[in-house]
């Protein structure tokens, strides 16, 4: 049964890859999104009827396919494995998937690209599926690099556009070197475990039950496992988009929005957070490993939410969003708090797909405007639209009850009271989220004003666009429109869960239970301290006495109820306050000028241009290539050819052609040859 | 007569039916153009059918045995102690199928060759002969006498049908090649010396070595592993020894390079397992963390020079120094891992290279230039074309489910779980490869296949034509089978591979898990 739930897509990306270019839109269309559709029902079909039932320590299920690698001592099986962790990605990713599938079928009308599209999306569902039902580290990384391909090939869809074809190849570079960390460190996996799989195969026992025996590292020692978690997290760093390799995800807009809803928002990006909390068991063995994992998170976090605050692209706006909420959920991971990084993976790919999904209706609406400078007031003209997207924007912003605030505000409670770090460290990693809360509800309530409120600021330079003749078939109305059904019905579906899909994790403290994260506990590791003197320092402000030898889950042994309800009442002041700050300032100035640092991202894009690139390819060009190829090895070949061709003439003085000189040759030899032996029989 | 024997000299036949064809026609005033067709028909029919003589082998291959297989066995020069012995191992059974299968491809790209086409294809004939006689002999004389005859037929095809520099190209292959193999041939002569001097075979001596009934010197030991490792060093080409490739391949005819990249390179890797290895283990040990920086320079330094370059032959000429650089590195791994990836990549780098020579070659014949800065949204006009390039530079990239990855992973982790000093050095900095043939070959496609039409010149070429992609589709076929579907031919070569790797080794791999370290 899962491997259909993988395969479903395949078939799809098969069929329209094979014959799409003959069908009609509106088959192609339905064979791609039934295809996901049938997935999409398998995996709830699994997920409700087979997964749940089982008891709570047991819920695995797994599944041969067949044995793809099988040399010497290594061995990795295209076998799945459904627990907890894999069953909430693949929800969202089917559930979210066929929305959207659903979405680019009324997007894309009209495209010439229409099948291709199809079969790439549908590839794409079926690497991601792969990449998160694997049981081992190298059918995860098949899925892994699969979905850098399919991110590829989206990013650069509009193939006769330059940006897009320059955007997907940074993608896919990016990824690589992020790749090469991952390739390292299954190797170290390997080796030190001998097996890569995530349970046990032929008596080996899976690497991280291995994992979980092992004692924990002090803070600042670099051993295997602080080695393997850190390097996997490098693989994170690529694929989620954080810090040093965030660069290519912003570019990567010039790809269909869909793709951006799907791909760059919702599923792809968060595939680095599914790594580390599935490698978890490695992870929390490393406090050096989860301290740079929680630093990197909220570096990114704040960094690119500065960055956002300054865009004027919506799409662009959305993007350094993403890396922001991603920063947000490493930083989960490095204070020990997987499952409320999950958590956020799932609430965000709700309200990120939502508005990607509603600036792509409104990219439609405006006929291809991506400036938000250019918009203003359109909640006249697309109100479902701006109404869904509110519920996006309200979320992000951790407004009180929706989805985001649940979970980022137990992402901020678990950094305030962490055990895995140093004492202080999470103090000082909540004020950084905690700020970046703050901006992330000015920059977005920035977005929304410029986009939905104030004055209507596309008038002529609209009009003038629309009357060249472009987008022919939207509609021939000079204003910006409403979007089909087919497009607002995801948005509304989205809309709804972005409201209510936090609910699942209600914390004890505001009188739930949290089901979500009870749920996850049994494969998520517990954060242990070390056990070989170097203990973490007691945190000092909140009494998480988790400093005990004993392993303790942050938050949990001690439910500082008071603390956790006095942040959380700051955090959503924080949010208004933010909400309330971007209406001041933009509604009365939309056009307001940004620091031109944050408009230029902080020149990032140009330093590894001139500190990487740049020097890479003029030490090739102009050292390796020109100098050591061909002046080098090259000229001492040639050299060696002339030194021949003059020994040659030389030696060519010895062939006289008259015979009485080869006769004196030949009796030289000859008295040469006798008196040598001559001289050996004598001895 | 055997399969083996069938398949090894049906090429010939295929040439002596060329040359009475055109001798008994062009008398009878045949015109030359139907003459041409004529000889374009047999010789691909001639390719065909020892194809299809080659599947054969499957039929008749035990995958449980080390040794060669299907053998044939007779005394040819007797006083010598010279035989005819052929037969495949796991080793040389997928290297001569990749010969017999890329040979009708390559015919088929080189259709439009118009000028001396019998003796083009009597060349392209012989050579094939050639190749798989180095794959299938047991005997070293025979072997010597099959490596040195395809040198002929290659520099035939580089210099008369070859580009404007063809000449020094030619000279220079040549020459490089000549060098190394006259050292192999004094080597050959040493060894067949200390082990008595009345056999040649192959696996006698490789018997006798690990047995200690043979004894080489140990003076003389590192001079005869020198002289063999330099002559397949240079063929491989492993680096400082490549600078004859990349011109060779620019010269050469679009089949030369498919030929030369997808097979000959691999005589050199192929003569470092069953020569280097068996013969001279203790040497091999420890020359091995030599071979392998040297490898990984190549690696590195390959694929740097490759994204450089403005001419996409040249690129697709100096991704293969650093594609075969893996495969040496994997090879000096002395691992199972590494040794079965080695062995995958060879074929793997066939199958990937020599699409990308076909598919350069395809818009020579519709622009008569290579440089990249020539083209640019070649996807507008030629999207089918376009597709199968970038499958197959994928492939050659190391995507998951495509070929090359298989090659290149197996031999990483054999090479990081290898006990050779330094190799886990080794194999982190050749993972940087993995980067590296990202960066070239996207880089490449980005500006030839994307983005507008740049030049009016390209705005009207022709998508690919029935003959061409006869010529393609096979091997991107065969990419995607072979990424999905590796152990199918891993499982073959196991137990030879797995053979050397005890000639050298001495002991089978310890299975117990290894902690590594901190």
């Amino acid at each position: 049964m899962l491997k259909w739930i993988i395969l479903a897509p395949l078939i799809g990306a098969i069929i329209n890859g094979l014959v799409g270019k003959r069908l009609n839109e509106r088959l192609i269309g339905l064979i791609a999104c039934a295809s996901v559709a049938v997935s999409t029902a398998l995996a709830f079909i699994v997920f409700f009827t087979q997964l749940l039932p089982l008891p709570a320590e047991k819920r695995v299920i797994t599944e041969h396919f067949f044995t793809w690698l099988s040399v010497g001592n290594f061995r990795a099986d295209f076998a799945y494995m459904l627990d907890p962790l894999s069953g909430v990605y693949i929800l969202f990713i089917t559930g979210v998937g066929l929305l959207i599938h659903i979405y680019a079928t009324g997007y894309m009308h009209g495209d010439p690209g229409f099948y291709r599209f199809f079969t790439y999306l549908n590839l794409f569902m079926f690497m991601m599926l792969t990449l998160v039902l694997a049981d081992n580290l190298l059918v995860l990384f098949v899925g892994w690099e699969g979905v850098g391909l399919c991110s590829y090939l989206l990013i650069g869809y509009y193939i006769d556009r330059k940006e897009a074809g320059d955007a997907a190849k940074k993608a896919f570079v990016t990824n690589r070197v992020g790749d090469f960390g991952y390739m390292i460190a299954m190797f170290m996996v390997f080796v030190t475990f001998g097996s890569i799989s995530f349970v046990a195969k032929d008596g080996v026992p899976g690497f991280l039950e291995q994992a979980a025996t092992r004692p924990v590292e002090a803070f600042g020692v670099f051993g295997i496992m602080t080695g393997i978690a850190l390097l996997l997290f490098v693989g994170a760093t690529g694929k989620s988009a954080q810090i040093p390799l965030f660069v290519w995800l912003p570019d990567a807009m010039a790809g269909p929005t869909p793709v951006s809803a799907l791909i760059h928002a919702a599923t792809m990006v968060t595939a680095g957070v599914y790594l580390t909390a599935r490698c978890s068991a490695v992870v929390v063995k490393s406090p050096t490993a989860m301290a740079v994992i929680a630093v990197i998170g909220a570096a990114t976090a704040i960094f690119a939410a500065t960055i956002g605050l300054a865009q004027n692209d919506i799409k662009k706006v959305l993007a350094y969003s993403t890396v922001s909420q991603l920063g947000y959920m490493f930083l989960a991971c490095g204070v020990g708090a997987f499952t409320a990084g999950i958590f956020h993976v799932m609430t965000h790919a709700f309200f990120k797909a939502l508005l990607f999904l509603g600036s792509g209706s409104v990219i439609h609406g405006m006929h291809e405007e991506q400036d938000i400078r250019k918009m203003g007031g359109l909640r006249k003209y697309m109100p479902i639209t701006f109404a869904t997207m509110m519920a996006g924007w309200l979320a992000i912003s951790g407004f009180p009850l929706l989805s985001g605030f649940f979970s980022k505000d137990e992402i901020l409670w678990q950094t305030w009271a962490t055990g895995a770090l140093p004492g202080g460290w999470g103090k000082a990693l909540w004020g950084v989220a905690a700020l970046t809360a703050l901006l992330t509800a000015v920059y977005m309530t920035r977005m929304m004003v410029l986009t939905f409120f104030g004055k209507e600021r596309f008038g002529a330079g609209h009009d003038a666009h629309h009357a060249a003749g472009h987008d022919e078939g939207h509609g021939h109305h000079g204003k910006p429109h409403e979007s089909p059904a087919s497009m607002w019905i995801p948005l509304a579906v989205l809309a709804v869960l972005s409201i209510v899909g936090g609910l699942v994790g209600i914390p004890k403290a505001l009188g739930g239970s949290n089901h979500f994260e009870h749920f996850l506990e049994p494969v998520i590791a517990r954060v242990q301290t070390a056990d070989n003197g170097h203990a973490v320092e007691p945190a000092e402000a909140a009494p998480a006495a988790v400093a005990t030898a004993a392993p303790a889950h942050p938050a949990e042994e001690v439910h500082d109820t008071s603390t956790e309800l006095a942040l959380t009442g700051l955090s959503v002041l924080l949010g208004f306050l933010g909400i309330g700050i971007g209406f001041g300032i933009f509604n009365r100035n939309p056009l307001k000028k940004m620091p031109t640092l944050l408009e230029n991202k902080y020149y990032v894009d140009e330093f590894y241009d001139a500190a990487v690139i740049g020097p890479i390819e003029h030490t090739s060009r102009d050292l390796l290539w020109k100098v050591v190829d061909v002046r080098i090895i090259d000229g001492f070949v040639n050299g060696v050819a002339r030194l021949f061709a003059g020994l040659s003439d030389l030696l060519r003085f010895t062939q006289t052609g008259y015979a009485r000189n080869y006769a004196a040759v030949i009796l030289i030899g000859a008295i040469i040859v006798i008196s040598y032996f001559g001289y050996i029989a004598a001895r | 007569m055997k399969l083996i024997t069938v398949i090894t000299f049906l090429p010939l036949l295929g040439a002596f039916a060329l040359f009475f064809h055109g001798l008994f026609w062009s008398s009878r005033g045949t015109p030359k153009e139907k003459l041409d067709e004529q000889y374009r028909w047999i010789t691909l029919f001639f390719t065909v059918v020892t194809f299809a003589a080659s599947l054969l082998i499957l039929t008749g291959f035990d995958r449980s045995i080390a040794a060669p297989q299907l053998v044939e066995k007779h005394s040819w020069i007797g006083a010598l102690g010279v035989q005819y012995y052929v037969g495949v191992d796991g080793i040389s059974l997928w290297l001569v199928i990749l010969t017999t299968f890329l040979m009708p491809l390559s015919v088929l790209a080189s259709w439009h060759v118009s000028k001396r086409v019998r003796e083009f294809m009597l060349f392209m004939l012989v050579l094939e002969t050639g190749m798989i006689g180095v794959f299938v002999s047991f005997d070293m004389f025979l072997f010597y006498l099959f490596f040195e005859i395809t040198l002929i037929p290659m520099y035939f095809l580089i210099g008369v049908w070859g580009g404007e520099r063809r000449i020094y190209a030619a000279i220079k292959f040549f020459i490089y090649t000549v060098v190394g193999s006259l050292l192999m041939l004094i080597a050959i002569i040493a060894v067949y010396l200390y082990n008595g001097g009345n056999s040649f075979d192959i696996v006698e001596i490789t018997n006798n070595i690990a047995t200690g009934r043979t004894v080489i010197p140990g003076g003389v030991k590192f001079w005869l592993w020198m002289a063999f490792a330099l002559a397949f060093f240079i063929k491989v080409p492993l680096w400082p020894l490549h600078t004859w490739l990349p011109d060779a391949h620019v010269e050469a005819p679009t089949a030369g390079s498919i030929i030369l990249a997808g097979v000959l390179l691999k005589m050199g890797t192929y003569g470092l397992m069953r020569f280097n290895l068996p013969f001279f283990p203790d040497i091999s040990q420890k020359a091995a963390p030599w071979v392998m920086a040297f490898a990984v320079i190549g690696i590195i330094y390959g694929a740097l020079v490759a994204m450089v370059q403005p001419d996409m032959k040249k690129l697709v000429a100096y991704s293969s120094v650093s594609h075969l650089g893996f495969v040496v590195m994997g090879i000096f791994a002395f691992t199972e891992t590494g040794m079965q990836g080695a062995l995958y990549q060879m074929l793997a780098h066939g199958i990937s290279t020599g699409a990308l020579f076909m598919c350069v070659g395809m818009i020579y014949e519709r622009r008569h230039t290579r440089l990249i800065e020539d083209f640019g949204g070649v996807a507008t006009p030629m999207p089918q074309y376009s597709t199968m390039f970038l499958i197959i530079s994928l492939s050659s990239l190391g995507l998951p489910l495509l070929n090359g990855f298989i090659g290149e992973f197996l031999i990483l982790i054999g090479t990081f779980s290898s006990t050779v000093p330094y190799a886990k050095m080794f194999a982190v900095l050749g993972a940087t490869g993995v980067i590296l043939s990202a960066v070239y070959l996207l880089w490449m496609l980005q500006r030839v296949l994307f983005g507008q039409v740049t030049k009016r010149e390209n705005a009207e070429l022709e998508d690919m034509d029935l003959r061409e992609k006869l010529g393609l589709i096979p091997l991107v076929i065969m990419a995607i089978i072979m990424g999905v579907l590796p152990m199918f031919f891993l499982q073959s070569s196991e137990k030879s591979v797995n053979s050397v790797r005890e000639a050298v080794m001495g002991k089978p791999e310890k299975v117990a898990v290894k902690i590594l370290q901190d």
